[in-house]
């Protein structure tokens, strides 16, 4: 029996559209959704049907038997798992109160869907990974437009000029915005990158900047005072709705193109014929704020400045430029039903992390996950019990996994609810498998955009160990917590039903495309009528935030320039390979064929230096010296000097996952003392403030005297 | 005369690999043999700017390929329209196909014990559609082109 299948890829976050065809209960061919991305889907993509096939994942509802991370495991039924789960938390909320638990999720479209689980139970305390992530993006967007990081999207196939501050796009891959940097390429557009080693996108770049580690701060306050001196920005737009403007033009006086040049270490020449450049392209130029920004003290400060680039080319809402995404309510119908507007009354205990009254200028979203370390450590301003993670890996994501642990071994129940083994999950104390993302079925979600659209992923085929999808294991939980009543189905069928009633369409009417457009044509806002678009509190985009104002924070950062590895010592960088999702497709069969391990990679000149050679083994050790591993040194030009580089993901120590175990080295676990290094502005962590010693290791072979 | 070839746009490759997955997945290939392979020069400063060239390789489908007669059981075979292909039924394993290929393109999968290689999914052309590694190209770099004679 053969069928066609429309759902989403899983294997990475961006969750492109798919279409699957099954036969005999079988997967036999994934290709991008051919409406949407012509067929086009990255290697991950098609790993997916070695994901459903790898047994080195849990099989079946696991509950620790022996230690923490011990590795003991008692296989379980769904039941005696959640009736373990449901008693121990409802001993603990009895004991402590619902605010001990605490619940993280992987954001997203269904973000929605295990905020209403954890605030239906009375915790504020939902979380995600972003204070390692988009955090300081996020907040230096809402500082200066009220506008989060995703309330504003880029039309790059229309730019005349791409500006990339390590925003590695190419290989971060989704295919959508890839294939829109390709085409403004193939039509003459230009790309500028800068990082501190060369990339994928890098090499499609028309001018490149390679500059000391942690000083986009001040290229971006360069080309800012260059921009104004050249009054190369858009007079209009800011006269209309810009505030502190002056304010800008007094802060950037000192920072001249000339003082960028000599403190990124980059040459002048170039960079002024760079502002020339940008002063022909505006209003189709766009600095891309950065995704993931949580690297330096500064980091929230440089996206600030990339923000204030933007507006000084005055690119909001015009073709080439950025745009607001348009939802239901612009298409003149009645959005989607969301669980979360069950809750009626929203959880009236504080938050453990300190967000929304220790740190009011943080969005209280998801908060910053990092801070609730040091409530599960102090007990302050209560003790933390419970943590249930969903597709999140604290131990792949943050900082020190050890002094995670320290912290952690003050929780009760550790819970991980996920498709594969996580590191974290290895050190819980139950395991809840979720069927992989072919295996099952999640809520509709809205896409906005400029022609917003409702997608579904819908079951492939059925599970092949006994493994559940998300929307059952947390109305089960919720049933056995008393909170069944904020999960009104029994089935996805009755759940998609209930969801898609106000906008009046069935399930049946995605069979056609996988997806329902709310419009046909795309919806742009009037550009001389933005008003009360902004969402800060003055209305207007403010330069000067209020909000920070307010919390004793400055709005222009009086730049510092970031310290000198120490002799012998590197700065540790880190990113992503297009054939991987950080740490949860390390262990898939096909993608490890392609890139088995990860490597360091070292200057030339520095590894000449240390005796180093391309393919030796190199030994890497943190600062202070806690933790030290062994990989291969990739012996390279096109890295800065002060920095060592490494690819995110790898190093992980599950002795299930045969592939991946001790295959390459973990970034995160080298990078002692940075789980409570944030930016007090931002909330992001700092996490490429870790310095690192590289030696060349006795491990390369002299001699081998076996017979 | 052949009739097909696999075109690269490397200015369009960003050296994803997702090519050597959608043809390995498609022919249900373990981990081994890999069918098609995306390749770059190292990197080299043009103009201040560290660039690189891609390079796509699958099976050349030579005009008089030396894998074809070689082997012994006529498992291996060129049709009419160029495409040079094994035959799973007729495929004995013994490799020399691989062992006379100047490139040493046929590959031996460990699951069947018998050679495969690059047919431009042959099935899928004989369908009106294109090869796997074409058809999901995740940039579109990669074009399945029909050779006209002039």
């Amino acid at each position: 029996m053969k069928k066609t299948v429309w759902s989403m890829c899983g294997m990475c976050s961006v969750r492109c559209p798919i279409k699957v065809e099954v036969e005999n209960g079988r997967v036999e061919w994934i290709e991008g959704n051919p409406h949407i991305l012509k067929g086009a889907l990255c290697a991950k993509g098609s790993a997916g049907v070695a994901l459903i096939e790898d047994d080195e994942r849990p099989q079946q509802p696991l509950i620790r038997k022996g230690g923490r991370g011990a590795g003991r495991w008692e296989p379980v039924s769904w039941y005696t798992a959640l009736d373990y789960i449901g008693e121990k938390l409802n001993k603990i909320i009895a004991q402590y109160g619902a605010k001990s638990v605490m619940m993280s999720c992987r954001g997203g479209p269904w973000a929605d869907f295990f905020k209403t689980f954890i605030h239906g139970l009375g915790s504020p305390n939902f979380t995600n990974h972003d204070s390692a992530c988009g955090r300081n993006v996020h907040h230096a967007s809402l500082s200066i437009y009220g506008l989060g990081r995703k309330d504003l999207i880029y039309d790059i196939k229309n730019a005349k000029h791409l500006v990339l501050f390590g925003r590695n796009i190419l290989e971060s891959l989704r295919i959508a915005e890839a294939n829109q940097v390709l085409d403004m390429l193939d039509a003459g557009g230009r790309l500028t990158y800068v990082d501190v080693r060369q990339t994928m996108t890098g090499i499609k770049a028309t001018r490149f900047f390679q500059v000391r580690p942690g000083t986009d701060y001040a290229l971006a306050l360069g080309l800012i005072n260059a921009i104004i001196k050249r009054e190369a920005y858009d007079k209009e737009f800011i006269e209309r709705y810009v505030t502190g403007f002056d304010e800008l033009v007094e802060f950037i006086q000192p920072y001249t193109l000339e003082w960028a040049a000599k403190e990124c270490e980059i040459k002048l020449k170039p960079l002024q014929m760079f502002v020339e450049e940008l002063a022909g392209d505006r209003p189709r130029v766009i600095f891309h704020p950065g995704w993931m920004l949580s690297r330096y003290n500064d980091s929230f400060y440089a996206s600030r400045s990339l923000h204030i680039l933007n507006v000084l080319m005055g690119n909001i809402e015009v073709k080439g430029g950025q745009l607001f995404p348009k939802g239901a309510a612009d298409c003149g119908v009645k959005g989607i039903r969301n669980l979360s507007s069950l809750i009626t009354q929203k959880p009236t205990d504080k938050r453990a992390d300190g967000v929304g009254w220790k740190y009011k200028h943080f969005d209280k979203g998801p908060g910053l996950f990092h801070l609730f370390y040091d409530a599960m450590e102090t007990g302050e301003p209560y003790p933390l019990k419970a943590l249930i993670c969903y597709r999140h890996d604290p131990f792949n994501c943050f900082p020190d996994p050890a002094a995670q642990k320290r912290a952690l071994d003050k929780m009760e129940l550790l819970v991980s609810v996920d498709t594969h083994y996580s590191e974290f999950g290895w050190y819980s104390d139950v395991i809840l498998p979720e069927s992989a993302y072919l295996e099952r079925e999640s809520p509709i979600a809205l896409q906005k955009g400029l022609k917003p659209r409702l997608i579904v992923r819908q079951r492939a085929v059925e599970p092949k160990f006994d493994t559940k999808p998300s929307w059952w294991i947390f109305k089960q939980l919720a049933d056995r917590l008393g909170i069944g009543q904020y999960f009104p189905y029994n089935t996805i069928e009755e759940l998609w039903a209930w969801q898609l009633e106000p906008t009046g369409y069935k399930i049946e009417d995605f069979n056609a495309k996988g997806f329902v457009e709310l419009t046909d044509k795309p919806i742009m806002y009037d550009r001389n009528n933005l008003d009360g678009k902004f969402k800060t509190p003055s209305g207007k985009i403010e330069l000067v935030s209020t909000v920070l104002t307010e919390a004793g924070l400055p709005s222009f950062k009086p730049y510092v320039s970031p310290i000198k590895p120490p002799e012998g010592m590197f700065r540790l960088v880190f990113g992503r390979s297009a054939v991987n999702a950080h740490g949860h497709t390390i262990n898939n069969p096909l993608l490890h064929e392609l890139l088995p391990y990860n490597t360091l990679w070292i200057n030339k000149r520095e590894a000449s230096k240390l005796g180093i050679n391309d393919g030796d083994w190199v030994d890497v050790s943190s600062q202070p010296q806690v933790t030290t591993g062994t990989m291969r040194a990739k012996v390279t030009d096109f890295i800065h000097p002060d920095a060592v580089y490494m690819i995110h993901g790898f190093g992980r120590q599950i002795p299930l996952q045969t592939r991946a175990y001790h295959a390459g080295m973990a970034d995160q676990k080298l990078q002692i003392g940075l789980l409570k290094e944030m930016d007090p502005a931002g909330g992001g962590l700092c996490l490429c403030e870790a310095f690192v010693e590289v030696r060349r290791s006795p491990k390369n072979p002299k001699r081998s005297v076996e017979l | 005369m052949n009739k097909y070839m696999i075109y690269l746009n490397s200015k369009r490759c960003i050296g994803c690999h997702g090519c050597e997955v959608h043809c390995k997945t498609n022919k249900k290939l373990p981990v081994g043999p890999i069918l098609c392979e995306i390749s770059h020069e190292p990197l080299k400063a043009v103009r201040g700017i560290p660039k690189t060239e891609f390079q796509f390789r699958s099976c050349y489908h030579c005009e008089d390929p030396y894998c074809v007669p070689v082997c012994p059981t006529g498992a291996m075979q060129k049709r009419q329209d160029g495409i040079v292909f094994v035959d799973q039924e007729k495929c004995i394993g013994c490799m020399a196909c691989a062992g006379a290929c100047p490139w040493g393109i046929p590959q031996y999968n460990p699951e069947t014990g018998k050679a495969i290689k690059c047919d431009y999914c042959m099935d899928r052309v004989d369908a009106g559609l294109k090869p796997a590694c074409v058809t999901k190209c995740a940039t579109h770099a990669l074009k399945f082109v029909t050779i006209q004679e002039i």
